[in-house]
């Protein structure tokens, strides 16, 4: 019996459509049909793939490169990925050499510092980084806001930014980084908001916007909600769980509490 | 306060009650983490020889964090109930492991505002799976709001209709596929992608019309934070629940952006909403081990205790439902499958014993040792344990919190297996909308057409 309810004509099949979630399955006896024991295995397979694939930094520079940006390369203290995945501290963590470096690197305060992180989905920031910046590079230029150089991160963890913004005299500091792989999703990238960036900052002093892939919010879309965000964060001078996002409905933004790609404390 | 145990020609020193609490918990990634694991298995098997000659009274006497630096310790002590109590003060840990072996359920129940949650996390410590199973079943806690949910050999469902986009049809969708496999009892609960207001207003109204309309015996939750639900109560928006995720220290709550008079607050303001049919239980708190060391705000106790301790936070505001999210937090506090259905084992057994009406997601994530089997053995568990729910995703594959838990059709496979109903209410609306006979079980021509009919924006 593969047909939802043994019958001929599947009303599922037109309600499949409405939502990416796994819906009418179909069932035998209390079971799943063998297909989707099996598709459902496979996506899993797949996803633990996407885990341990390593960040192609200098390609992700390089496409950042093109769209006139500066960058800047840094690792995590995390020396591996095996580490990386039971030492979170370590991956919030900025290695001694690169810590120099930006330090070095620093000119004049800025307005917004940029990193770009493999976090959980490498895959996620190959594929969807560049498209993002270049998005919301019309917003940085309409506001005039000044940049510190793009960095991008490896082996890294939310709270690595708050670090490098501080480092680079940010006021904010954007991080756009791998979210941990769904069965459906293994290229989600989550956008971390964080004002007076410096290290300890909690997780409730974020606003997230999560969820950005080409089967979730657009580049375009999360471009404008970031751009909201940043003026209400410079405006009102917070960020974290007191800024509400007030851009509009039906737009996946949430409290960093959702924090996928890095401290899942709560499924908020 | 030193505690020594002697093995052969070693003794086994442990320098206070949190470390010989944190030496004797089975070990796990989150308190290898926080450097406060048992260095080896000898020394983890003497902590635990150690704490079963602790005497209860010693642990009340000790807080783990002191009272004037917490408000979670101040509201665990300002709260006990001396009397209830008085039934175990006399025993050690080694002897309350055997006393909860031989009580009875109701013995259980009257015992449970004297439970601390160090006194429950301390003899689950030296408790095997089977002791935290067996106990557990006998503790009954019962809590109502348009449903009854925690009666004896009855499992309640979350259907859990998640959209990465809260798309209005999209999750309507989900709800309808999950209350055709009979699930929903516990709360139909979505996790938004976004936290603006506007948004929450439109789902809270189209949980309210979709739950009217089809007249289900349940409830709805929009888990979106304590203060987002506050104004949207404040706006007169129709909230059935209010949710908030809670973690067992005042510096963890306060990372949440949490506080417990705004948890008072928003309990206050629910319970003034009358929505409730047959009870007041208007709250809905999730937990899980590794929130508080996540937060940098463990004080350098083990993550099982403090996890107990979330519970303590959550049992003044009568709950409907606690929600251990066993596996959400990932393997550098649970590592593999061995650790995550330990810890679900731990979590269910010491809500149980302090009063407290725990449910379970069963889950994991893609950067954890485990897989779906470790999830259906540990579902198993769970329903032989007495759990009062589960969860119930699309597929068991949640695409907007990108996580695996249990799947609509984990639900009927516990029920088949272990003959477990649902809540009584709502399995007599089942049989009367032609979806369930008699004896709870799915028709095989289910009613899927009213169902979509009767679906705001779904008809064709």
């Amino acid at each position: 019996m593969s047909g939802r309810d043994g019958s001929g004509e599947d009303p599922w099949a037109s309600l499949a459509r409405l939502t990416p979630a796994r819906i009418g399955l179909g069932r035998v006896g209390s079971g799943l049909p063998t297909r989707e024991v099996l598709r459902f295995g496979l996506a899993h397979a797949q996803a633990r793939d996407a885990v341990h694939t390593p960040l192609d930094a200098e390609a992700v520079a390089a496409g950042i490169a093109e769209l006139g940006f500066a960058t800047l390369a840094v690792a995590s203290a995390a020396p591996d990925r095996a580490t990386y995945l039971r030492r979170p501290d370590l991956g919030r963590a900025l290695s001694e050499d690169d810590r120099a470096r930006l330090a070095a690197a620093s000119g004049e305060p800025v307005d917004l510092a940029i990193v770009v992180a493999d976090g959980l989905s490498a895959r996620a920031v190959h594929e969807g980084a560049a498209g993002l910046l270049a998005a919301f590079q019309p917003h940085i230029a309409h506001a005039s806001w000044r940049l510190a150089p793009v960095v991008v991160a490896t082996q890294a963890r939310v709270a690595l930014g708050d670090g490098i913004g501080a480092a680079l005299k940010a006021r904010a500091v954007l991080m756009v980084i791998g979210e941990r792989p769904g069965l459906s999703s293994p290229d989600s990238l989550g956008l971390y908001l964080t004002l007076n960036p410096r290290v300890g900052r909690s997780d409730a002093e974020r606003n997230c916007i999560s969820n950005v892939r080409p089967a979730g919010l657009s580049h375009d879309l999360a471009a404008y909600k970031l751009d909201w965000l940043l003026h209400q964060a410079f405006a009102r001078g917070i960020t974290g769980v007191n800024l509400k996002d007030g851009s509009g409905p039906a737009l996946a933004t949430a409290p960093a509490s959702a924090a996928l790609a890095e401290t899942p404390s709560q499924k908020p | 306060m030193a505690y020594r145990h002697v093995v052969g020609p070693r003794t086994h020193v442990f320098a206070d009650l949190p470390t010989l609490m944190a030496k004797a918990t089975p070990v796990r990634s989150g308190d290898r983490l926080a450097g406060i694991a048992a260095d080896s298995a000898e020394e983890g098997m003497a902590a635990r020889w150690c704490l079963a000659d602790v005497p209860l009274r010693d642990i009340l006497a000790r807080p783990l964090i002191p009272y004037e630096d917490d408000d979670v310790t101040r509201l665990i002590l300002d709260t006990h109930d001396a009397a209830a109590f008085a039934a175990v003060a006399h025993l050690t840990v080694g002897d309350f492991r055997e006393f909860l072996l031989m009580a009875s359920p109701e013995t259980l129940t009257r015992l449970a505002p004297g439970i601390t949650p160090e006194i429950a996390a301390a003899v689950s410590k030296i408790m095997r799976n089977q002791d935290l199973i067996l106990v557990a079943r006998k503790c009954r806690v019962v809590t109502r709001f348009r449903n009854t949910i925690g009666l004896p050999g009855r499992l309640a469902v979350r259907l859990q209709p998640n959209h990465p986009t809260d798309d209005a049809a999209g999750i309507t969708a989900s709800i309808i596929d999950g209350l055709s496999y009979g699930c929903g009892d516990a709360v139909i609960g979505l996790n938004p992608a976004s936290d603006s207001v506007s948004t929450l207003s439109g789902l809270l109204h189209l949980f309210d019309d979709l739950i009217q309309r089809l007249a289900i015996p349940t409830q709805g939750c929009i888990l979106t934070h304590v203060t987002t639900t506050i104004e949207a109560m404040n706006r007169g928006l129709p909230v059935d629940l209010v949710f908030q995720s809670i973690a067992g220290t005042q510096g963890a709550n306060a990372s949440f952006g949490v506080t417990l008079p705004i948890l008072k607050e928003a309990h206050e303001a629910a319970l003034a909403l009358k929505r409730g049919t047959l009870g007041d239980n208007v709250m809905y708190f999730e937990t899980g081990q590794g929130s508080a060391l996540s937060a940098g705000q463990h004080h350098g106790i083990d993550q099982q205790t403090l996890e107990a301790r979330a519970y303590a936070v959550a049992r003044p505001f009568r709950p409907l439902l606690v929600n251990t999210v066993v596996g959400f937090i990932g393997p550098e506090y649970l590592y593999d499958g061995k650790e995550i259905i330990r810890a679900g084992l731990e979590d269910h057994f010491c809500g149980k014993l302090m009063g407290v009406p725990l449910g379970c997601d069963v889950c994991y994530t893609n950067h954890a040792e485990a897989d779906q089997n470790d999830m259906d053995t540990l579902l198993t568990l769970l329903g032989a344990a007495g759990c009062n729910f589960i969860m119930g995703v699309p597929g068991a594959d949640d695409v907007m919190l990108n996580y695996q838990s249990t799947s609509f059709h984990d639900s009927l496979y516990l029920r088949e297996v272990l003959g477990l109903k649902r809540a009584p209410e709502f399995e007599a609306w089942l049989e009367t909308i032609g979806l369930t006979d008699a004896d709870g079980t799915l028709l095989p021509q289910g009613p899927s057409a009213r169902l979509i009919a009767a679906a705001p924006g779904l008809a064709a």
